[in-house]
């Protein structure tokens, strides 16, 4: 059963197998930039997810050309637009991960977090 | 429609449109903005709260007119408004307190900055409390988590850069736990209303198709949230986060910001899963450890702690622990008990908060305990208002924090396996609460004289004074009036149903 199954829908698997390895990088990287590249491939393994899920071979989106067909010709939108919303929460938290890397950098000439927490120490702050 | 039933979405937007005004606005207008939003969102809860007691039914507010499957939803009952008044006054209060001190700690130019992430704060907090729809609570949740991230990084200094970035990367993981969850829930049953999910599951968990999946969202969703709202193993952000932001954030993020993520916790476990499939889903059990090891450990780092405020941070993830052990048990008591501790701990925490940075505030400036010595003459008012935050998070009789506590252990009396470990660990965990809240409050009375110390009076600080015994009083209120509480607290539950 799990066999067919697995193979039948690959596309979801890849993005399950996809989000494993952003959220892995999110939250054992060190390097901040490269944290946020995990943080990118998670929420970009979320939207394949929802993408592949929101698409049925041999419909098309849900716009009318001529006139409209039966229910049967389209697809549900509501994924795609998921998507799209996705898509703007996960540009603005990168934008703000990437200026405190860049406040950070500034201040402490290195990218490695625990790195600028010894500084810190250091600090006394 | 009565007119009032439009005040959830009136708050949600009113708080919103203030946030983008404010950042054209000078300081002084954002402030005057700010407070008078909080103080008509409060009261345009109040009413709505009034109303829906009268009524005794909730109500769901179509927004754009598309019925039940298609359009977003607002859904409102006792729960749901009161919850609003809740956060707008300890919100009110928060920020009125620390008003002051925000002068010297944020630079002025940026002040309406700070107006503008309140306001922010306060709208993602309401949409949290009042959304029908799981996808619009995700946006909201990230909204929030933008805005708690600007309040705490709005005070420039290296460490509350670097704990805004720690905040991010565990909060960015549990959204993206919490979106997962999302698409694959939206995947079995086809539905993003709350209410519309509920019924798919009904069917799922009846036809007994579909298990696992199921399963393994609720623990994604609850994963996601249990680490925005810092359960025990995924608190490491949480000390530093408040304990070096400005103090009205210390006191928002503490009391505010968690608990939208827990009463949303709450919401889908009644209004999306269901509470049978949820007790019978063995996830709480899990949610039940982390509580009591939470409890536990957080009061041991927390009296390991010489650092006034990173105590009472370390504190909250004991206070966290209390909440996510009344929903381990798995019941309605068990669930009124941690609503009811949410309110407590929220009033404290802000409480707390607020009074220490008086009292760091005559000791030079200091946050470590050797210079805290005698602070509680020096600045009688908080020094009193520290000893009340104090005897209620211990749980004295009288003060909100021991009705909560009461209401815990009853809730655990009569649970076949879940009695033992939860009595113990709450015993176990106030004896360690008496030990560092008490510890201090003796410290702040041992009598010393510092004459380089400044000593700062009623007089000199009035506004600070009086959000101080506003606080108290609210705290005695919630831990004489638990009664009607209670009875809100049922109400809103089986409205939920």
């Amino acid at each position: 059963m799990l066999g067919p199954n697995l193979f039948s829908n690959y596309a979801e698997a890849v993005a399950v197998i996809l989000f494993g390895i952003g959220f892995s990088n999110l939250l054992l990287q060190r390097n901040l930039i490269k944290k946020i590249i995990g943080l990118n491939i998670m929420d970009t393994a979320i939207y394949l997810f929802l993408a592949v899920k929101g698409y049925i071979a041999g419909r098309v989106a849900p716009i009318v050309v001529d006139q409209v067909q039966e229910v049967e010709a389209y697809i549900n939108p509501i994924p795609s637009g998921l998507v799209l919303t996705g898509i703007v929460v996960s540009v603005s938290v990168t934008a703000i991960m990437l200026s405190l890397t860049i406040r950070l950098y500034r201040r402490y000439h290195t990218l490695d977090l625990d790195e600028i927490s010894l500084q810190l120490k250091k600090e006394g702050l | 429609m009565d007119f009032i039933q439009n005040f959830p979405f009136f708050s949600i937007i009113l708080s919103m449109f203030s946030g983008t005004v404010s950042s054209v606005l000078p300081a002084r207008a954002a402030k005057i903005l700010n407070t008078v939003l909080i103080s008509v969102v409060g009261m345009m809860s109040a009413i709505l709260l009034v109303y829906l007691m009268g009524t005794g039914e909730s109500y769901v507010y179509w927004m754009g007119h598309f019925p039940a499957p298609w359009g977003n939803e607002i859904r409102a009952g006792v729960l749901e408004a009161g919850m609003a008044l809740f956060f707008c006054t300890i919100m009110l209060l928060s920020v009125m307190g620390g008003r002051k001190k925000l002068i010297g700690e944020v630079e002025y130019s940026k002040h309406n900055l700070y107006y503008i992430l309140t306001n922010l704060l306060l709208s993602s907090l309401l949409a949290l409390v009042y959304t029908n729809d799981l996808f619009t609570a995700y946006v909201f949740v990230e909204i929030n988590t933008i805005a708690a991230c600007g309040l705490i990084m709005i005070r420039q200094n290296g460490r509350t850069v670097e704990a805004a970035v720690r905040y991010m990367i565990m909060s960015l993981l549990g959204s993206g736990l919490f979106l997962i969850s999302l698409c694959t829930l939206y995947d079995m049953t086809g539905h993003l209303l709350m209410s519309n999910i509920k019924e798919a599951v009904a069917v799922l968990s009846q036809r007994q198709e579909y298990q696992i999946p199921l399963m393994t969202t609720i623990g994604l969703m609850c994963t996601g949230l249990a680490i925005k709202s810092a359960l025990f193993p995924f608190h490491s952000w949480l000390p530093d986060a408040y304990g070096y932001s400005t103090v009205s954030s210390a006191a928002m993020l503490s009391s505010l910001v968690s608990k939208g993520y827990i009463f949303l916790l709450i919401k889908i476990f009644y209004r999306v899963i269901g509470f049978d499939i949820i007790v019978h889903g063995k996830i709480i059990n899990i949610l039940f450890l982390f509580g009591l090891l939470g409890m536990i450990v957080g009061s041991l780092s927390a009296i390991r702690e010489n650092d006034i405020r990173r105590m009472i941070a370390f504190s909250s993830v004991a206070q966290i622990g209390y909440i996510y052990m009344g929903f381990g048990l798995g019941t309605e008591s068990g669930m009124t008990a941690s609503i009811y501790h949410i309110l407590a701990h929220a009033a404290t925490k802000s409480l707390l908060f607020i009074a220490a940075i008086g009292l760091t505030d005559v000791s030079g400036g200091s946050r470590r305990f050797q210079d805290l010595t005698g602070a509680g003459y020096r600045h009688k008012i908080a020094g009193v208002a520290f000893t009340v935050g104090a005897l209620s998070m211990v749980g004295v009789p009288m003060f909100s924090g021991f009705v909560s506590k009461l209401l815990f252990a009853e809730a655990s009396i009569g649970h076949t396996y879940k009695m033992f470990p939860a009595v113990i660990a709450l015993g176990l965990s106030t004896i360690l609460n008496a030990i560092y809240f008490m510890k201090t409050v003796i410290r702040i009375y041992v009598p010393e004289k510092r004459p380089d110390y400044e000593v700062i009076t009623v007089k000199d600080e009035k506004e600070y004074s009086l959000t101080l015994v506003c606080f108290i009083v609210l705290n005695v209120a919630l831990g004489m009036l638990s009664q009607p509480i209670e009875g809100w607290i049922h109400a809103g539950l089986a409205m939920f149903g």
